[in-house]
């Protein structure tokens, strides 16, 4: 039965310190991301939610403990190594390449499964021209999923917010995921865009991509996810099923420095 | 898409089929073909640098001493040796390829003025080289006898057969470069100038890729060199010193370094003033340099090239 666990679980975050200088970030934390489902991470700003990102994806090193990935250790590998594996992630300050256009964007996405080799790419060989327009197709069907067939050849920095933080979730699923990070997907949405992020989400879990969520927004994280995680100042203090969580008292505590149930 | 159109090609490249044709009918312009092989030296070069510095984003301060392995390669290897001078430009090519490998590997991890510093204390330091290894470069004095270059049997002995030869190449380089930019390859060099974190979240190796382009704008300034050398016939020290480096910076700033049009603009407007235009103001001509520098990136960010653009923007308000 432990082993079975074991195989569910797609992403494992062990014992994981962070400091910078003499701040601690994270004391202690352990997560577990089952296969399939969606993982919120939840708590107050400072929290040390984006710096767990940071970690899981590659662009910070933990100070002590570790990240195991389908069981292998990826702590201590590069960003683009991390990629490689199959984690993929979006920023809580949009990063899209706003040099290029939407499919442009979803194109790069795609860099891991595509020959980059560069005399091939200056010569523009058959099979180079081949594989763009392999990798045109497959860019539009990702921004029909998205939602963002129409604004194909528009430049990444002509959409308007709701519709950027999209196309990086588009930008991420080009990578061909097996784990999404969506580093507060829902900030400074109103609310029909936050909704076709939340659908959007669930739809990304239809195709059998686990989720990964660091959200604000608790009507989305509730309605959405499968199993919460709480961090408080860097250290863990609930995790469970949303239910178990409303009704937690230390979550409350954090949140509401009260003790009625929360986010109702 | 990022927008490189055929027409605008295909209109430059008949201008430069029949240009030394005019120029040969007008007396007063008999010897602007000449200026135009500098010009095409000179784009060779910054066509490589724009992509370093207008697409990857990364600033070399140190491309002069590139342009000089090239020339002194082929130099060396052609009178000391006396190797055909295409093998010998290869030869230059590779070098630079190796030094631009073991240079960039460190110094491209540094970011703005510190990669800036780097390149530009290894262009100093090239250039001592050249000056001080008196039996291989022939020391402050330059080196002679270089000898011209053959393309299937035809001796290329004239201005305009030097012409053609070079422009063919700048040509090759920059549909070379089109292709490369709108390819998976460009594509993540330009993720990695806007954002580099997310470009590595695409699973683009950072360090590799800048370490490529790098290399790839050191060959064509190789390339350059050799091509100089040989067109030269003589080459010494000063002409692949830091000034010279930093008139390939006012090259493309003064083109615009967001586009390849840019670098070819900026090429051929520098070749003249400072081959044609500025010769009245002597020792003085560094200043206007500067000026030029100090008023392009004041004025016209974009460079000559983005002017359509900013007029059109100003048009619609």
């Amino acid at each position: 039965m432990a082993t079975r666990m074991e195989t569910n679980t797609i992403l494992e975050v062990e014992a994981l310190i962070k400091s910078f200088g003499g701040v601690t970030a994270l004391m202690d934390v352990n997560l577990k991301v089952p296969k399939g489902g969606i993982k919120a991470v939840i708590g107050p700003n400072g929290a040390g939610k984006t710096t767990l990102f940071n970690i899981i994806t590659g662009t910070l090193a933990p100070t002590e403990g570790q990240v195991k990935f389908n069981g292998g250790i990826i702590s201590g590998l590069k960003s683009h190594q991390i990629a490689a594996l199959g984690i993929s992630r979006t920023f809580q300050t949009v990063e899209l390449f706003d040099n290029m256009t939407v499919l442009e964007n979803v194109l790069t996405g795609q860099h891991l499964h595509c020959s980059s080799i560069f005399m091939a790419c200056g010569l523009s060989l058959p099979m180079i021209r081949r594989q763009e327009r392999g990798m045109i197709a497959k860019a539009e069907k990702i921004l029909a999923f998205i939602g963002l067939g129409h604004k194909a050849d528009a430049m990444a920095d002509s959409l308007p917010l709701g519709e950027r933080k999209i196309l990086e979730i588009g930008r991420a699923l080009a990578t061909d995921p097996q784990l999404i990070c969506l580093d507060e997907p829902a900030a400074g949405l109103n609310e029909t865009e936050t909704e076709a992020a939340a659908r959007l989400i669930q739809a990304i879990k239809a195709k059998g991509i686990t989720v990964l969520l660091v959200e604000h927004d608790m009507h989305i994280i509730m309605n959405i996810s499968d199993e919460i995680m709480v961090l408080n100042y860097g250290e863990k203090i609930a995790d469970g099923t949303p239910t178990e969580i409303q009704c937690n008292p230390k979550v409350i505590e954090a949140y509401l420095g009260d003790s009625e149930c929360a986010f109702i | 898409m990022l927008e490189i159109r055929k027409t605008p090609m295909v209109a430059v490249a008949a201008a430069i089929v029949l240009f030394p044709l005019l120029a040969a009918a007008i007396p007063a312009m008999n010897h602007y073909t000449g200026i135009m092989v500098f010009a095409g030296i000179y784009c060779l070069i910054t066509i490589g640098l724009s992509i370093l510095m207008g697409y990857a984003g990364q600033i070399s301060l140190g491309h002069a001493a590139f342009f000089g392995i090239g020339a002194y390669t082929s130099g060396i290897l052609t009178t000391q040796i006396r190797i055909d001078p295409w093998l010998a430009l290869i030869a230059g090519i590779l070098a630079a390829a190796l030094v631009a490998v073991a240079v960039g590997a460190p110094s491209l991890k540094l970011k703005g003025h510190y990669l800036a510093m780097a390149t530009l204390a290894f262009g100093i330091i090239v250039n001592i080289v050249f000056r001080e290894q008196v039996a291989l470069t022939g020391g402050p004095d330059g080196m002679g006898g270089i000898p011209r270059m053959q393309l299937f049997g035809l001796m290329i002995d004239s201005t305009q057969k030097f012409y053609y030869l070079v422009w063919a190449l700048v040509s090759g380089a920059f549909l070379f470069t089109v292709n490369l930019l709108q390819s998976p390859a460009g594509r993540a060099l330009r993720a990695i100038h806007t954002s580099e974190p997310a470009a590595s979240a695409m699973g683009i190796d950072i360090a590799r890729t800048k370490i490529i382009v790098f290399v790839y704008s050191a060959a064509l300034a190789s390339l350059a060199g050799s091509l100089y050398a040989h067109y030269m016939n003589f080459i010494n020290p000063s002409s692949f010193d830091l000034f010279f480096s930093i008139k390939l910076i006012i090259m493309i700033t003064l083109g615009g370094m967001h586009t390849l049009w840019g670098a070819v603009l900026g090429s051929i407007l520098i070749a003249f003033l400072s081959l044609e235009w500025l010769h009245f103001f002597e020792e003085f001509e560094i200043v206007v340099y500067g000026g030029i520098l100090l008023a392009v990136t004041i004025f016209l960010p974009h460079g000559l090239a983005g002017v359509p653009a900013m007029l059109r923007n100003r048009l619609r308000r």
